[in-house]
Order: C-alpha cells, then structure tokens, then sequence
C-alpha cells in the first residue's frame, strides 16, 4: 500500500502536464469544453486561397472563373478562428495556401515570419490605387499586396432625429445632448469601447482632439521611434475625451456587441462604426447616413485606414498561377474592381472604381471619404504591442483615470514590449 | 479509484496462462482472425503511406518514430506473446503522442529563442532574403507582355521553357536559358500587345504551365550582372535583380543597392554600425535566457504573488462553491420525489450548453448599464469594471457552468452508496446532519476527492472563461499587463502572445513555471485525498 502516493503522484504529474500541454483543454471537468482546434491543412486543389469566413463567400465567383479561364483547379478555404496566426504556422510547416486574402496590419508580422513574398507591381498599377492603399500595401518601401478594399470608420447618423451633418464634434455632442434631455434617445453616442477599450474606434476622437500614436517622416510613413502617448498633445485630447466620459456621451458599458444595436433600435442618434455594421442598420431598417467623423474645434478626425489584399505566400506551391490571379486577374482592373468590392460592400481601392462607386452607393462615398482623411494602420510589428496597452489606458481614462498619468504608464508598457521583442 | 485499478491488475495476474492451461479465447473464430489481420492490415498501410511522406520530406526521426510504433502494434496483435499489452498499447500510444510529445516539445522550446521573427531555420532565412526577397526592377525598365511556350515539336511535359515577349516599343523578343534576343520567326501573330503564336514555337497552356509549377517558378532569363527577366504570373515579366546577396564567406547579407551590410548578430540580421534588423531572423537555441527573463521581468516581478494568490482563490473557491451546490442538489435529489427525472434533467442544462456561449452571455448580462442583472434587480453595481466585483462575477459564472457536473457525479457517488449504513445509524438515533456529517460525507469523499482535485488543477488554468468573460480585466490604470481576474495562465498568455507578437520560446518557459506550481499543489492535494480513501478502508 505504501507506494500508492508514489503512482498517485506520477498521475498527478502527468495530469497536470497534459493540461498545460494541451492548452489546458481536459476532458471530464466542469468547465466550458474546448473548441476543437485541429489545424487546417491545404485544400486539394493546384490554387488554394485562405480567407476569413466573411470574405470567403465573395471570392469564390472570382476564383472560379479564373480556374475555369486557366483549365485549373481553384479553392477558396475560409479559416475560422485566428487566420493570420493559423496561415503563418501552416506555412511554415508548407501546409499553407498560395495566397493568402486579409487586412494590410498583418504585413510585417507576415514578413517577420517570411510567410508573404514581396510584388512587384508595374508603376501604371500602382498609380491606379488609391494612395492610402498602396501606403497600406508597403512595408520597408516594398510593395507586399495587391489592395482590393478599403475599410475604417467613419460617423453614422440616424436621420430622422439628426438631418444636418454635425461640423465639429461639439454640435454632435449638444445635439445628441437634447435628443438625450427630451427623452427621444438614451444616450448621445454609440462607440464601442468596452471594459479594456478599443482603439481602433476611438482613435478619430484621439486625432479629432489633436492626440497623435506614432509621428510620420517626411514622406508621410510613419516613424515607429516617435511615440506620441506622452506628448502634450495626446494627454489634451485625452483629456477632451475624458470630459465626453464625464457627460455620458462615452461609456465602458457600450461595447463592440452592442454598439450596433443600439444605433438600429433607434437609442442613439449617432455611430462610430465600419462597412460592416451596414447590412444590420438595412435589416433594422433605420434611416441613416455615413459621413466622416467630425473633429474638435476645428482639428481633423483621422481614422486608421485597413486595406483588405491580397499577398502571396512565400512557400506558395504554385507562386506563378498565385501571381497571375493576384496581379494581373484582380489586379487593377475596374470592372473586376467593381464587381469585387461590391460584393465585399466596400470602397475599392482601385481609385477609378471607387468614383464610380460613389455615383450610385451613398454608403460607400461616405466610408471613402471618410477614409480619405484618415491614415493607414501601421504595418510595422511594433504596432502589435500598441493595440493593447493603448485600449485599455483609454478605457481607464474613460473609466475616471488621471489622464497623464495613465498614459504614461500605457507608453512605459509598450516600450518595454517593444524592447522584449528584440 | 486507485483500488479499482490495482484490484484488476491482481485478477489479471492471477489469470495468467502460465499457471493454467489455456482456454479458449474469443476472437480465435475464422471471423476473429481475418478481422484481426484486417485491421493489422489496414495499419501497415497507413503506416506505409505515412513513412513514404516522411522519407519524402526527409524526416529521418518521425520515419524511425512511425516504424518503432507500427512494429510494436504489430509484434502485439499478430502474436500471442504480449497478452496484456492488448490492452495497453492503445493507451500509451496515445499517451506517448498527446502528453508525453508536447511536453518533451515545451522544454525544447523553453530552450530556444522561438518568437515571432525566429521561426525558420538560419538557410530560410537567408533564401527569404535573398533569392526570394525583393528584386529592385530597372528605373523606367519596360515590362513585357510575356507568352510562355517551348519549342516546336518538343514534349512540352519536359522540354526548356522559352519567354515569348512584346516589349512596350511593339517590338517581339526571345528569352531563353541563353538570355534576350530579338524574336527571329518567320511568322509571329501578335493579338491584344501578346504574341498568340509564332512559328517554331508552341504555346503552352495554363494547364501544361500548371503541370510543371514548380520548375516555371524557377525558371528565369539571365541578363548581365546578376539581372534578370523575371515573370510576374503567366503574362507578364521584367527585367530586374535581386537586392540582397549572402557572403557565405563572411556570413554577410549585403543590399546592393545601398551597399549596407547585415551582420549575424543574436539571431539576426543587424546592419554594420547599428539600425533596424532585416526581416526574418531564425530560430537557435538560447540556454537559460527565456528561465532569466521570467524571473527578471519587472512586471513578472510586480505582479507575480497577486496574481498567484488570486489564482489559487479562484480555483479552489470554483471548486469548493460548485461542490457545495452540486452536492446540496445531489441530496435534496437524491429521495423519490414527483419531477426527480425532469428537475435533474433540467439542472444538467448549464453542462450540456457550450461553455463559451454561456460565458458570452454572462459578460453581456454584467454589463452595468445595458445588463440584465442590473435592470432586473435595480443594482447599479459595475460588475465588470470593479475589482471586486469582477471576481465575484467570475466565481458566480464559473458555478454556473461547474455546478451539474458535481451534482452529476454526487448523484452517481450518492446512488452507489449502501443504504444500509444510514438506515442503522437513523436506527441509533442520529440526527439527519450527524448521518450526512459521519457516515455520507465520508464515503463520498472517498470516490469524489480525486475529482475534486482534477477540477482545482482544471480551474487553477481555467483560460477559456477568463478570457471570455473579463479578458483579465479590470485592469489598474498604470499597469495594462495585470488585470484583477488574471490567472497566471491567462497573465502569462498576455506577455507572451498579447503584445509583442508570439514569443514561443518565453512561453514555455513559464509554462514550465506554472507546471511546477500547479503539480507541487496537485501531488499535496492528492496525498490527501488518498489519506482520506485509507482511513476509509
């Protein structure tokens, strides 16, 4: 009986081992199941494109026809779940796609982890996009992607409640206020913020306010060595921002589950949201329209610009149909163009193609314009450790911190995650 | 749990064939024997296609690996040597592979500088800058409009590639393994700015292109230098030339078109003098520098014993209030009553529902303005943003979700408890609670502790609803990398995942960390636990 312990021990051990190799998924203990998380591994097919679940259904058309023009097989796989994280280790153990469908902030982890070859597109082509999507497409003045679609958030107003466009920040926030005292509405603002913040919605407030994240160089980049958080510039916006806090017009409470509804059910008459609340507010049926968010005073809000593109894998097993599709089938073309970010609900990158958006989808025109003044996501790695310490310093000072102070520290931590990381 | 294991090795010993003649056994029928070679059969050839791709990918280890295990499965079921590991194999099989791998995997990793940036070898990455990286295009070079094709009459399956191309000028141009010449045919069909055929050359299809992928890729057209003329796709090329060359003599990366030179340096590229490295470094081995940086890091530092502290109070109270009111309801169930079936099968609902969805709809319902829990009870209580508050939303969550399963497993344990013992103490008089206090509590912990201990070292790592729920947070003001509801696992995930990209290597390391915590706590538990099972024998 004595050597009980001993194999009790040893079970124990092997228990415990398994529960941190394994993720800490286990089977027979009360808490949520874990989700399967079997890798995906590389459909059968000579072309295989990996995308997000909501972009999948819109490329397929696209790569059939192109399978169909080339006498090859073409199959557009939607990765659930973390797909940038997912398409870097498959590729690197050569189980990945040939190309590879998300948003521009990926870039320089994808290049980090050389999982994306560099393009090189022809002058024409590039002088075809947007400037702000080719800026988004270039990491170490390297082109990486070909830019199909243009996302950031721009300014939802209910119609019915506000007719005319807000100029500044402050008329949005003393017509919302009314709307709010005469019982019409229950809050002035829906911008998601959440318990641990979000930055990406609240940066055209930030730059509305005169705050500013990373300074640029001359050509307009960014300079990842120029950190703003602690300039006095940032702690007086943030500080602005606070005062929105004290007034009710931002909240912890509105956060990215249900910001959307709110503006649909009618409680708030104003929204910071993207393209992708648009098909909601259609089926909620509320009248609204899109226009940039409005700055303070008279400072310009600046929303992150993303461009959804294309890239090519490094350990593509078919790098010359990859290329093919990507640069010269998607391309630049207009129609193509059109076709493509009309399915996706979009701006186009393609400047030509968005044009001819505008003239027929207010939606769109207003997301682009509102794009226009934005700049794009930074792509260099660095960025990935701004995300985090940034939404939740903003959330504390939304919450009632002491804005210098948080935003210090919030800067501390990112420099000493920036410094870890080398 | 322990007897019950040992009580069946001892019938299996004592059945030994050795000491008794053999009997007849199952499965000796004509049927029990084809099937048996069937499966054998089925196994070789799924281990045969799996070491065809490992030789492929050269894989010597995972070729032995895959042999070793296959000739064990063999060797076990086509003979009767191995009786009672017919029973086993499957088991350390799977045990080998899902536990024992891993873990072998994580101390490798604890080894080696594994992130973000550091995940191919030092030739990826040097193929990744070089050949593969960018090609700096000649300024105001033309591009082609290219057509690839072979010569006429050749195989098309094996025959060289020739460039078929049309320069900006109109003009048609040969490129081959030789270099650029002016295309020099009879009769060439230019349509649409492409050459569509030319005389003494076929055109090749996308299939025919397709079909020899791999060799296209690395096909191109040598100009002088180290230029060339490069495709893009199927239809267009450009002359070009790499901008970064290795010297292997020097071990140098040099841009040829600034003239900086890259050193090795640390696992990566860093150019002469100092400045941003070149993008991918590679992966090598460290020693203790992850095990240093764990314990070095001030915001380890700072936070570690909190953080520790809590995590222990969230697991064992987890255990402790889900215990409480799974066995509470287990007892109140446990006598006939009319609704028993329904109301257990009702209180089995939170288990059957997945975790993560509940967990989703708990955090909307904390919400302190738009909450149900608010609205309903008319509180105006901030439960996820207030220190307190939060964990107290955790644990009332995490009982939630725990609770059905011990009134799962009290029900069982209470069911197969031998009525006979209560009877005679109710005989002698003892009161409801001195019977639950001495004679069912007691045998339950018998078989119930070693489930109670399971269930703390499944919440002392109870990722999946932190994250769910409060993502760690409140988090303090001047610290965003230690919120209030953080598990060391969940803390850990943050620095090594959250910011600076994935650094594997520094994970692991602290993985071995919390392995340590956690198995030290589980092994004392666990001591207890049988202690309380001897007393009971």
């Amino acid at each position: 009986m004595r050597h009980r312990p001993h194999l009790a021990s040893g079970l124990a051990v092997f228990a415990v081992v398994g529960l941190l190799a394994t993720g800490c998924s286990s089977s027979g203990t009360p808490a949520p199941k874990a989700e399967s998380t079997e890798a995906p591994v590389r459909a059968d097919a000579d072309l295989v494109i990996w995308t997000s679940q909501e972009h999948a259904a819109m490329l397929k058309p696209f790569a059939a026809s192109f399978g169909e023009e080339n006498g090859i097989s073409v199959e557009v796989q939607p990765i659930s779940g973390e797909l940038r994280a997912t398409y870097v280790t498959a590729t690197n153990s050569g189980k990945g796609p040939d190309i590879l469908m998300t948003a521009s902030d990926a870039i320089g982890n994808l290049v980090q982890n050389d999982a994306i070859d560099p393009l090189n597109l022809s002058a024409d082509q590039l002088a075809a996009y947007q400037g702000v999507a080719v800026n988004a497409m270039t990491y170490n003045e390297q082109v990486y992607g070909v830019p199909y679609a243009i996302d950031n958030v721009a300014l939802f107003r209910n119609t019915d409640f506000v007719p005319a466009v807000p100029a500044t920040m402050e008329e949005l926030v003393t017509t919302g206020q009314q709307l709010v005292d005469a019982g019409s509405v229950e809050n002035v603002l829906s911008l998601p913020v959440g318990q641990n913040g979000d930055s990406y919605h609240l940066q055209p407030l930030f730059t509305g306010a005169g705050g500013y994240l990373f300074g640029t160089n001359a050509d307009g980049t960014y300079n990842p060595d120029d950190l703003g958080l602690e300039s006095p510039e940032s702690i007086a916006a943030m500080t602005t921002i606070q005062g929105l806090a004290n007034q009710g017009v931002l909240s912890t409470s509105i956060d990215a589950d249900n910001s959307i509804s709110l503006f649909a059910e009618g409680k708030t008459p104003f929204m910071v949201s993207g393209g992708w609340a648009i098909e909601a507010l259609k089926e909620a049926g509320v009248n609204y329209e899109i226009t940039a968010v409005p700055g303070f005073g008279g400072g310009t809000a600046k929303p992150f610009v993303g461009v959804q593109g294309l890239y090519i894998s490094s350990k593509a097993t078919n790098k010359s149909f990859a290329q093919e599709f990507v640069t010269n089938f998607i391309g630049s073309d207009v129609d193509t163009s059109l076709a493509f970010s009309a399915a996706s609900g979009r701006p186009s990158a393609v400047t030509e193609a968005f044009v001819q958006q505008s003239a027929t989808d207010a939606d769109i025109k207003g997301l682009g314009d509102a794009g226009v003044l934005g700049q794009p996501s930074p792509t260099f790695p660095a960025m990935a450790v701004v995300w985090d310490p940034l939404s939740k310093a903003e959330a504390a000072i939304i919450g009632g911190a002491d804005p210098a102070s948080t935003l210090a520290a919030a800067a501390a931590t990112i420099r000493q995650q920036i410094a870890d990381a080398n | 749990m322990m007897t019950i294991i040992e009580e069946r090795a001892e019938s299996v010993d004592t059945a030994r064939p050795a000491s008794r003649p053999p009997r007849p056994r199952t499965g000796n029928g004509g049927l029990g024997v084809l099937v048996r070679y069937l499966m054998l059969a089925v196994i070789l050839a799924v281990a045969i296609q799996a070491v065809s791709v490992t030789v492929a990918n050269e894989q010597w280890w995972a070729t032995a690996i895959v042999v070793a295990a296959t000739l064990a499965v063999v060797a076990t079921y086509a003979t009767r040597k191995f009786v009672p590991l017919k029973y086993l194999i499957p088991g350390i099989l799977l045990m080998l592979m899902f536990q024992i791998y891993p873990v072998f995997y994580t101390f490798y990793t604890a080894f080696t500088n594994a992130s973000d940036g550091h995940t191919i070898s030092k030739e990826e990455s040097i193929e990744a800058i070089t050949v593969n990286g960018p090609i700096v295009e000649e300024p105001d070079a033309d591009r082609y409009a290219l057509t690839v094709a072979v010569a006429d009459g050749a195989d098309p399956a094996v025959a060289p590639f020739v460039y078929l191309m049309v320069g900006a000028d109109g003009a048609a141009l040969l490129g081959d393994e030789e270099g650029v010449s002016p295309l020099d045919a009879p009769d060439v069909t230019v349509e649409g700015g492409k050459v569509t055929a030319a005389d003494g050359y076929s055109v090749l299809s996308g299939v025919q292109i397709n079909d020899r992928s791999g060799e296209f890729d690395a096909f191109s057209v040598p100009l002088q230098g180290d230029k060339a003329v490069k495709k893009i796709g199927l239809s267009e090329a450009f002359a070009g030339a790499v901008q970064y060359r290795y010297d292997a003599e020097t071990d140098t990366i040099i841009d040829s078109t600034s003239g900086t030179v890259y050193i090795a340096d640390n696992a990566s590229w860093v150019p002469e003098g100092g400045g941003a490295t070149l993008a991918p470094g590679w992966k090598q081995f460290v020693g203790f520098d992850n095990f240093t940086k764990v314990l070095t890091n001030d915001t380890v530092r700072n936070s570690f014993v909190g953080i520790l502290l809590w995590n222990i109070a969230f697991a064992g109270l987890s255990v402790l209030t889900t215990f409480a009111l799974g066995l509470l309801l287990a007892l109140v169930l446990n006598r006939k009553m009319i609704g028993q079936r329904a109301t257990r099968s009702l209180l089995l609902l939170p288990y059957a529902l997945p975790g993560f969805i509940t967990a989703l709809v708990w955090a909307s319902m904390y919400n302190k303005d738009f909450g149900l829990i608010n609205n309903l009870t008319g509180l105006d209580v901030n439960w996820l943003g207030d220190v307190w508050w939060a964990k107290v939303a955790l644990l009332v969550t995490n009982l939630w979700l725990g609770f059905p399963y011990m009134f799962l497993i009290c029900t069982g344990a209470l069911q197969s408890m031998p009525a006979n013992l209560t009877e005679a103490a109710i005989v002698d008089g003892a009161s409801p609670w001195r019977v639950f206090r001495s004679i069912t509590l007691p045998l339950l912990m018998t078989s119930i502790a070693p489930m109670l201990v399971a269930s703390f070292a499944f919440n002392f790592n109870n990722f999946t609803l932190i994250f769910l729920l409060t993502e760690g947070g409140p988090f303090p003001a001047d610290n965003p990398s230690a919120g209030a509801t953080d598990l060391l696992i969940s803390y850990t995930y943050r620095l090594a995942f959250g910011g600076a990209g994935s650094q594997f290597g520094f994970a692991a390391a602290i993985s071995i960390f919390i392995f340590i915590i956690v198995a030290i706590l589980s092994i004392s538990s666990f001591r207890r636990a049988i202690a309380l099972e001897e007393v009971n024998s």
